[in-house]
């Protein structure tokens, strides 16, 4: 029996277990809406397609399987580039269908037409043209497996009209393998010994875990792992909640806006023990004195990774999860025991580091944005999924919300998109219904995917936003007053719509507060009450987010207040 | 730690024929700021695989990063730097010389010593084939400069690895 390309779609969206879509139609698109429509699977169909991709990213790392988007061609696919590019950056497995205008019409500048494979190229794992209907099955199936396998990504397949009207006959495929695509999962064992060696040697070990971590599903392994070498851990922003952020071995985020300690054990560390990260310049510095006095251990599933930023002693390709089992076996082989005293002096010094300037800010009669956060984290006992906006918000929310489970923290690492938080925190309550979301946002980045709360409004997705409202786009004013003689050019954004106002305008609460008594009272009523809530508060507008160490420089140079 | 000498990479693919791919590698290279000194692509035995040859400058960690990242392309079948290896290189040329009265006589005792071809002919121009490794061609070429080279068309290297596996 023939089938439509449309029905082919919806035959290995069940296959692949595919039980949410987000999406936005159009003229090429309507097939597959329609064909949609008659199936079990949920369109949560959003108001502009960036949306509806950064839903997808949410849902993804709060599933921990692919977010799957449909969108029309021309504009439509346009709007996903921020969207895919954000993806990419994250390595969050997306799939986008795109529709295409119809085969014979492809090149002739017909009306919503882009080359919107051309267009992405750069920006996803792997981009497709359909180019004929007995393509079409083999290639969505391709696409799913390319985004979810080897270091994750997003997948975008293109596939004109002609062909999702299309009939051809269908039989389910087998799993793809590709000559041209063999991830490398189990790590060459030859350089596990070496590291294993390395561990050995260590009076000062500090392990660097990332995203790489929280994708392969590999933090029992992490904390196992830090406990046996007795070492403390520090993470990427992408890597927070991999390992306990209430743990005693716990450092901190390092980087730019990374906590005194996790900075200075870099600086000093004699092994640093890199696992799923990749070492970016907002974590590094300036390169050249990143952890100068460390020999590096680097693990992770994408050779490029390798060797890319940082020289390495001892690289190792493999998953994360595969290759901490693999140093486990190893050490049970050798016997290798790390004497609970070896590191103590080492611990006792990151002890002091910790005591002498840890993370903190005074709260007095204007609201503090810090305070907002901490009490937040009481309230929800640090059990709420946090997604964030861009800026001043999303590094409070990192350093103040103690992440202790992963894909409990999603935000826009790679890219730092604004407007990714609240879309994706969308998409993570679908994935979890029973769980709270919150957004933490920033008065200007909320501003770019606002639209989305008709569609949290429509599917009663019960989403909290925390805007930090400090009426501007407070992370480059921080770059004004700090390094531009407090020129504040563009970066003011007094004129802003009444927040609470637009929160009632879509049919979901609004509250605000203004000041520091009011903060637990409008937390205690927002996060309790059972639909989408925008809570206002309206934080002192000059704070700025510390430590910092400024673009290019040595990260044990910071400013600390 | 970084070694800044610029080295000079011959690196041979084999690639998925298909649309997007060439593009998908060029790509790579602009986006990430590597140099293409020369491209060749074409068929091989196999429809469905193509063989690119590339020729690439960059220090050895750039040139590192350029295999990885090429190998990373999911329509990158193999990728084989051969300037590890012991490989064969060529590069064909054609190129239309002035042929003047006094120059036409030094012009063929090239020919003749660079085993070349006059492939084409006419009262003012010679059209020569040139093949050779690219150390050949350069030194061919700086002896017909002086006669006054008119137009050049140069096929890029194309390589192959001496061993056999
Ligand atoms: C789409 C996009 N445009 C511009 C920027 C540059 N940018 C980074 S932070 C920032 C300010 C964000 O303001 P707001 O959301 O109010 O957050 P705050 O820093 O005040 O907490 C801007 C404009 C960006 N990251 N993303
Ligand atoms: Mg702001």
């Amino acid at each position: 029996m023939k089938i439509t390309g449309a029905q082919i779609l919806m035959a290995i969206f069940k296959e692949e277990r595919v039980d949410t879509v987000f999406g936005m139609t159009g003229g090429a698109a309507i097939d597959i809406f329609d064909e949609l429509a008659r199936t079990n699977i949920q369109h949560i169909m959003v108001r502009h397609e960036q949306g509806a991709v950064h839903a997808a990213d949410g849902y993804a790392r709060a599933k921990r399987s692919v977010g799957v988007c449909i969108v029309t061609s021309g504009p439509g696919a346009t709007n996903t580039v921020s969207g895919l590019a954000s993806a990419y950056m994250d390595s969050i497995p997306v799939v986008v269908f795109t529709a295409q205008v119809p085969t014979n019409l492809i090149g002739n500048d017909a009306f919503q037409e882009v080359d919107i494979v051309g267009i992405t190229r750069p920006c996803t794992k792997h981009n497709y043209l359909v180019r004929s209907i007995e393509d079409l099955a083999r290639t969505v199936k391709e696409a799913f497996y390319v985004a979810r396998s080897g270091r994750p990504g997003p997948v975008l397949v293109d596939i004109p009209k002609d062909i999702i009207q299309g009939k051809t006959a269908y039989k389910p495929l087998r799993a793809p393998s590709l000559k041209s695509y063999n991830p490398t999962y189990k790590p060459n064992m030859k350089q596990v010994k070496k590291a294993i060696n390395l561990i050995r040697e260590a009076r000062k070990p500090v392990i660097f875990a990332g995203g790489g971590v929280i994708l392969s599903g590999a933090s029992r392994e992490l904390a196992e792992f830090a406990r046996r070498l007795n070492a403390p851990v520090t993470a990427s922003l992408m890597g927070l909640g991999a390992f306990p952020g209430t743990d005693e071995l716990w450092l901190g985020m390092p980087g730019m806006h990374g906590t005194y300690r996790a900075n200075m054990s870099i600086g000093s560390c004699d092994l640093l023990i890199g696992i799923g990260v990749r070492f970016d310049d907002r974590v590094t510095g300036k390169i050249d004195t990143f952890a100068p006095h460390a020999k590096i251990i680097h693990i992770d599933i994408d050779p490029t990774s390798i060797r890319k930023n940082i020289p390495v002693a001892v690289p190792i390709v493999g998953d994360c999860k595969i290759a901490l089992g693999e140093l486990k076996k190893l050490m049970d082989e050798e016997a290798l025991i790390i004497d609970p005293y070896k590191n103590k002096p080492w611990l006792d010094q990151i002890e002091e580091w910790k005591s002498t300037n840890p993370l903190s800010y005074e709260q007095m009669d204007i609201i503090k944005p810090q305070y907002v956060i901490e009490r937040l984290y009481d309230m929800t006992n640090g059990q709420a999924i946090i997604t964030t906006e861009v800026g001043q918000n999303q590094m409070w929310a990192a350093q103040y919300y103690h992440f202790d489970q992963p894909n409990s923290f999603i935000t826009s690492g790679g890219l730092g998109c604004m407007g990714f938080g609240f879309p994706a925190a969308i998409g993570a309550q679908v994935a979890s219904q029973d769980k709270l979301v919150v957004d933490i946002a920033g008065d200007g980045s909320i501003q770019m995917n606002i639209q989305e709360m008709a569609t949290a409004v429509q599917y009663s997705l019960p989403v909290k936003i925390v805007i930090l409202n400090n009426k501007y786009l407070g992370m480059v004013r921080q770059w004004q007053q700090l390094f531009y003689e407090k020129r504040y050019a563009s970066t003011s954004i007094d004129e802003a719509p009444d927040f609470v106002k637009l929160a009632e305008s879509y049919g979901a609460v609004g509250l605000r507060a203004t000041r520091p008594q009011e903060v637990v009272p409008v937390l205690k009523e927002g996060l309790s009450t059972p639909k989408p809530v925008i809570m206002d508060f309206w934080v002192d507008r000059e704070e700025c987010v510390y430590p910092m160490v400024p673009a290019g420089a040595p990260m044990t140079e910071m400013l600390l207040v | 730690m970084r070694t800044m000498t610029e080295e000079k990479h011959t690196i041979s693919l084999l690639v998925d024929n298909q649309p997007g791919v060439l593009s998908r590698i060029a790509g790579m290279f602009s986006g990430r700021g590597y140099n293409i000194e020369s491209l060749c692509v074409a068929a091989t035995m196999d429809p469905l695989v193509s063989r690119i040859t590339l020729v690439t400058t960059g220090d050895q960690l750039i040139i590192e990063q350029i295999n990885k990242q090429l190998n990373k392309l999911v329509n990158v079948i193999k990728v084989h730097d051969l300037t590890e290896t012991d490989f064969v290189e060529r590069e064909t040329a054609l190129v239309k010389v002035r042929a003047r009265p006094g120059h036409k006589a030094e012009i063929l005792r090239l020919v003749d010593i660079f085993k070349c071809k006059v492939v084409d002919t006419n009262t003012t121009h010679y059209t020569i084939e040139v093949t050779g490794t690219v150390e050949k061609l350069s030194a061919f070429l700086n002896l017909l400069k002086p006669m006054g080279i008119k137009e050049i068309a140069r096929t890029g290297s194309i390589a192959l690895s001496r061993n056999n596996k």
